[in-house]
């Protein structure tokens, strides 16, 4: 190659290898800070442990809500939390119902409008649904309630984490 | 693209002359190293800079997850250091870089004092690079209590005594640092507080005017 055929010049290749060079560098400080505050973001959350929370005897076609009370670790912090989940026999079949309303997250309760019987009644902006969770057309939920997964050991309902459907 | 985005921008607002301002101007040969090898002196000055812009990006991310509080504070530098992705890396930038301004700015002072540099014109330089000094100092004082373990807790309990040393006034210096008589909740809620707002806003502002005086005096002379 001849001097001529250098088509770049002292100027550009100082520009090109000190931007090239300051941009690495400057990669190399932001980026473990970048990856640090993206943390919570990027790891899977926890897996939940199952927690005794009734025993089969006391569950009917009815919904009713049982309380339990469940480990939470929140980085640095951990205590215990209640949860709450509406469960019934369907086909005895147990199933549990996450009380947390699809819309925008408020509580729902069994029959928690006298005007709606036989529904769960979010207070916020009247979302209802069926017994079996199913959002009600016509209300502002788009998807059915969460369930919880469940566990019968003998007499015992274990519940774990909630899953969407 | 990124011409044309320029371009586009420059057009409207003449943004040229800005940065022209700024950047543009010569580097005299007696501080070029490529010209003499020992002008590598005069990049103490930046190198310390350069630091201080570590410690601030890196102390602005740590605050994500540090709680200053007595019950919580160890336990989230913990978690930050030993859980979170890269945290052993941005606390340990934090954690070095603290001592590495120290060394750097040592560096600078015996560049400014052996060139001579502190003198007229340019005493008034000098005293804001001791009052950056002295809030370098406080940050290191003050950063140091954070992870609330037990060298953390001693170190300040001796910081705070000899505060108290200072006749006439040390009792009440120890008193306002502290936050009352004990080394507890509301000294660490304080000296978080003082960490991170008012000794770095106070430094932003001092290094502005240690960057203006420079650019206004221009670098000194050759010896
Ligand atoms: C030139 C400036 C600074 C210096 C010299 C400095 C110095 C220090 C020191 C010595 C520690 C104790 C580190 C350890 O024990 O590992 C510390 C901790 C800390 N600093 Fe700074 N700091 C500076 C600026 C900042 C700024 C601007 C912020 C936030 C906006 C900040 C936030 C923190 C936090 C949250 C901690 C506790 C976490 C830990 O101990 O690792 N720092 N700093
Ligand atoms: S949150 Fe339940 S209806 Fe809006």
């Amino acid at each position: 190659m001849s001097e001529k055929e250098h088509k770049v010049s002292r100027r550009q290749f100082l520009t090109y290898t000190l931007t090239g060079v300051g941009g690495f560098m400057a990669a190399g400080m932001l980026m473990p800070m970048a990856r640090f505050a993206l943390d919570p973001a990027l790891e899977a959350g926890a897996e939940s442990d199952f927690v005794r929370v009734a025993s089969l005897d006391e569950l009917t076609e009815e919904p009713q809500r049982f309380d339990f009370v469940v480990e939470q670790e929140d980085g640095w912090y951990s205590s215990e939390v209640t949860r709450v989940a509406w469960i019934y026999l369907a086909n005895n079949e147990v199933v549990a119902l996450s009380p947390v309303c699809t819309h925008l997250g408020c509580t729902v309760n069994w029959e928690g409008s006298e005007s709606y019987p036989e529904n769960f009644f979010c207070p916020c902006h009247g979302g209802r649904f069926e017994r079996d969770g199913t959002n009600i057309q016509g209300t502002p939920p788009t998807r059915p309630l969460d369930v919880y997964e469940v566990q019968v050991e003998g007499d015992d309902v274990y519940l774990g984490g909630t899953v969407q459907r | 693209m990124l011409q044309k985005l320029y371009d586009w921008v420059d057009e409207r607002l003449d943004i040229t002359p800005m940065w022209r301002d700024i950047a543009d101007h010569e580097v005299p040969e007696h501080v070029n190293p490529a010209h003499h090898f020992s002008a590598f002196i005069y990049c103490f000055g930046g190198l310390t800079f350069f630091v201080t812009v570590i410690q601030i990006l890196s102390g602005m991310f740590l605050t994500m997850y540090y709680v200053p509080d007595i019950i919580h504070a160890y336990e989230s530098v913990y978690y930050l250091q030993n859980e979170v992705t890269f945290g052993v890396i941005v606390r340990g930038m934090h954690h070095w870089g603290a001592s590495l301004v120290i060394v750097m700015m040592f560096l600078h002072t015996l560049r400014v004092f052996f060139t001579g540099s502190y003198k007229k014109p340019r005493e008034l330089n000098w005293v804001v690079g001791v009052l950056i000094f002295f809030v370098m100092l406080g940050l290191g004082f003050t950063g140091y209590l954070l992870p609330w373990d037990m060298k953390a807790y001693f170190a300040t309990v001796v910081g705070l005594e000899i505060a108290e040393a200072v006749p006439v006034v040390g009792g009440f210096a120890k008193a306002l640092l502290a936050g009352g008589e004990i080394i507890g909740a509301q000294t660490l809620a304080r000296f978080f507080a003082i960490h991170v707002f008012f000794l770095p806003g106070a430094l932003l502002g001092l290094l502005g005017a240690h960057f203006y005086m420079i650019r206004k005096q221009g670098i000194s002379g050759p010896l």
